[in-house]
């Protein structure tokens, strides 16, 4: 079984985290197209949600990955879909390369202070010129003595302009391709680095996304994670992190959404009837809990054969895309059985309808996984 | 410092409670077992007291099996061992027998300081804590707002109605403590996998070696006689404003001998 008791009490704690912490805020924060991430963090952090599944050593919980789908269902529940992301940023995107091929002492001084909160990090790889073809980012980094010199620009960087510290993907040598990239620590205190502009977004306005300048920041070598000129193979391995967590949260959203929906139905009268007798409206929310229970056993599928050690990128892309593509539909038609009420700003739907739409955008379009997918059936290549 | 916390579990405060027609007691099945919201506190309390002055602290409880759970809780927000007494024996206990049985589970252990929250949110009575001093023969401080050690001398501050009282006695005490104290940790993962490991030491009648009669049912000295649910709302009274709903106000309240 995936879930044991303690999954359960845990679940109660960040239920309850979310419930005190964040949606009483989340109004306040979304209109300030901001949320205090230095205060909310450590929060977050004392009950060692922020690392959960990395090592004991460097203050995680050293758990398996039973607890990131504890922590993305309960993130999902939030409010506001722009905090949960950015916490999930902290927690399973930026940092799971640094946990599983940093040093040690390069753990020691980024990791641990992330696990408790009192960093804020981001993870920079979309550029303008290049979000979904990684293969074309053009921010380099010069090797220079011991130190790396780095020049490019950064978009759509999550916690951007609050991060202390940057999980960096860059161009380390001439060779092209998916070849000669590395993953490199950015502190962002460097000389060098600054947040050209925070973006005005559709949704998620309580997350600050930034575009990052990189004018010739000079960081120690060291700060590389794992191998030098790897930095894409480990990219593509954090984003399974990424890929799951954002369908879970997708998943478990969708669920609170209908549950909330199917209320508002009962309540609201119509042609003499709760709206809800309507056997249209019910079968329509009827075949949205089938698919997305569905899509949620297949996600605990995933995430056991995740436990086991299994690679699970194909899991990862599938879910990614289904997860995207299921909240679209579900967000809409959650507003459309509000009537004005959905469309009205006083209703958690209208917000609900704008942040679940970065599900099919955001950590890969469903086109890529469609790619990926793709690549996996034998049809097209690199 | 050996502080014990004695912790009740409580149906669900936000989830409607119910009086069971067979014997009058709490429907204890009809909703959500929770560690009772004061003693979150209590424990929190005992919790910055051994971290400053050093110590353990051992959660108490009596209540049935699944009052397991929120022992647990408190294991999880850093308690390092429990006691659970656990009988069926024991079903219908009103706050004589719980203090009783309490008293008995605490005497003898060398606690230097038991600690309280100041009502459970079912029964709300109050009034075990000061039982308990009163049965085991220590100094009764209660409703504490704020509360200091020094040495083996514990002062508290109590919130009056227009003052606010210090009072202070030497270990051993009995502490209630309020709201206000503090604010109670959230239990963290860490937390909840350590509290796994820790010793919880079971308990029942016989192992106090208390007279049966005198705890459970057949030993409380109030009895439930009759209940009725809360009669519906009736339609209030509205006074329409124009230019005498002062007036008509006030002569409301005078009809309802309230001014
Ligand atoms: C709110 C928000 C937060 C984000 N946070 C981060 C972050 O923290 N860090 C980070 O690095 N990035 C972040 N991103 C960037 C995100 O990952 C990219 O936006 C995404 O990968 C798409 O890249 P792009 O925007 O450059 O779109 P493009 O690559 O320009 O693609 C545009 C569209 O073209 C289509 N398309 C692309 N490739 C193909 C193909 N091969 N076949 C068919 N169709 C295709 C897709 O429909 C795609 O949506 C964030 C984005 C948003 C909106």
């Amino acid at each position: 079984m995936l879930f044991t008791s303690e999954h359960e009490q845990f679940r109660t704690v960040l239920r309850q985290l979310v419930e005190e912490e964040i949606n009483p805020y989340a109004d306040e924060w979304e209109a300030a197209r901001i949320f205090p991430a230095h205060e909310l963090f450590p929060k977050f952090g004392a009950v060692g949600a922020l690392g959960l599944c990395y090592p004991g050593e460097f203050g995680g919980g050293d758990a398996d990955q039973s607890y990131m789908a504890v922590f993305a269902e309960e993130l999902g529940r939030a409010d506001c879909g722009g905090v949960p992301m950015a916490l999930a940023v902290q927690a399973f995107m930026a940092t799971p390369a640094l946990a599983r091929f940093g040093s040690d002492a390069l753990k020691q001084e980024f990791l641990a202070p992330a696990i408790t909160g009192e960093h804020v990090c981001s993870v920079a790889v979309s550029e303008p010129g290049a979000g979904s073809d990684v293969a074309g980012i053009r921010t380099r980094a010069r090797r220079d003595g011991d130190d790396w010199v780095i020049s490019g620009r950064k978009m759509w960087i999550t916690n951007g302009t609050q991060a202390d510290w940057i999980c960096l993907l860059a161009r380390t040598s001439d060779e092209g391709g998916y070849q000669g990239m590395s993953l490199i620590v950015v502190p962002t205190a460097s000389a060098g680095f600054s947040v050209g502009r925070r973006i005005e977004k559709m949704g998620n306005h309580s997350s600050d996304t930034a575009e990052l300048v990189f004018d010739d920041v000079r960081v120690p070598v060291r700060n590389t994670i794992g191998e030098i000129g790897h930095g894409f193979q480990m990219q593509m391995n954090q984003f399974q992190d990424e890929r799951l967590v954002m369908a879970l949260m997708s998943v478990s959203g969708a669920r609170r959404a209908i549950d909330r929906t199917k209320e508002y139905l009962r309540m609201r009268e119509a042609f003499g009837q709760p709206l809800i007798a309507n056997q249209y409206l019910q079968y329509t929310l009827a075949e949205f809990v089938a698919e997305v229970e569905i899509l949620h056993g297949y996600l605990h599928h995933a995430i056991e054969r995740y436990v086991e050690g299994q690679d699970v990128t194909r899991d990862a892309t599938m879910a990614k895309l289904k997860a995207g593509r299921l909240v679209r539909q579900v967000a809409d038609t959650c507003v459309q059985f509000h009537g004005g009420m959905g469309y009205a700003e006083e209703m958690w739907v209208a917000r609900y309808l704008r942040d679940s739409r970065l599900g099919s955008i955001g950590a890969g379009a469903d086109e890529v996984m469609l790619r990926v997918i793709s690549m996996m059936e034998g049809m097209g290549q690199r | 410092m050996k502080i014990a916390v004695c912790v009740k579990q409580v149906p669900d405060t936000w989830a409607e409670k119910r009086l069971r027609e067979s014997d009058r007691r709490l429907d204890r099945e009809s909703a959500d077992g929770v560690l009772n919201e004061l003693d979150e506190y209590a424990v929190e309390e005992a919790l910055r007291l051994v971290e400053a002055h050093g110590g353990e602290v051992t959660i108490v409880s009596m209540g049935p099996e699944r009052a397991a759970e929120s022992v647990r809780k408190a294991l999880s927000m850093g308690a390092d061992a429990a006691i659970h007494v656990s009988d069926d024996g024991l079903a219908g206990s009103d706050a004589l027998a719980t203090s009783l049985v309490l008293a008995r589970a605490l005497d003898g252990r060398d606690f230097d300081v038991v600690i309280f929250g100041s009502e459970s949110t079912d029964a709300r009575m109050s009034v075990v804590p000061a039982m308990v001093a009163e049965r085991l023969g220590w100094a009764m401080l209660t409703f504490a707002q704020k509360v200091d050690v020094d040495g083996t001398t514990v002062a508290i501050e109590r919130a009056g109605d227009g003052e606010t009282v210090s009072v202070r006695a030497s270990m051993p005490v009995v502490l209630s403590v309020v709201e206000k104290i503090n604010e109670p940790r959230y239990p963290s993962f860490k937390g909840i996998m350590a509290a796994k490991k820790k010793p919880v030491e079971s308990l029942d009648i016989a192992s106090l070696g208390l007279d049966a009669a005198a705890v459970g049912a057949s030993g409380a000295w109030s009895e439930v006689a009759d209940f009725a649910a809360r009669p519906a709302k009736a339609a209030g009274t509205v006074v329409t404003d124009e230019g005498d709903g002062g007036a008509q106000v006030a002569s409301y309240l005078v009809e309802q001998k309230l001014i």
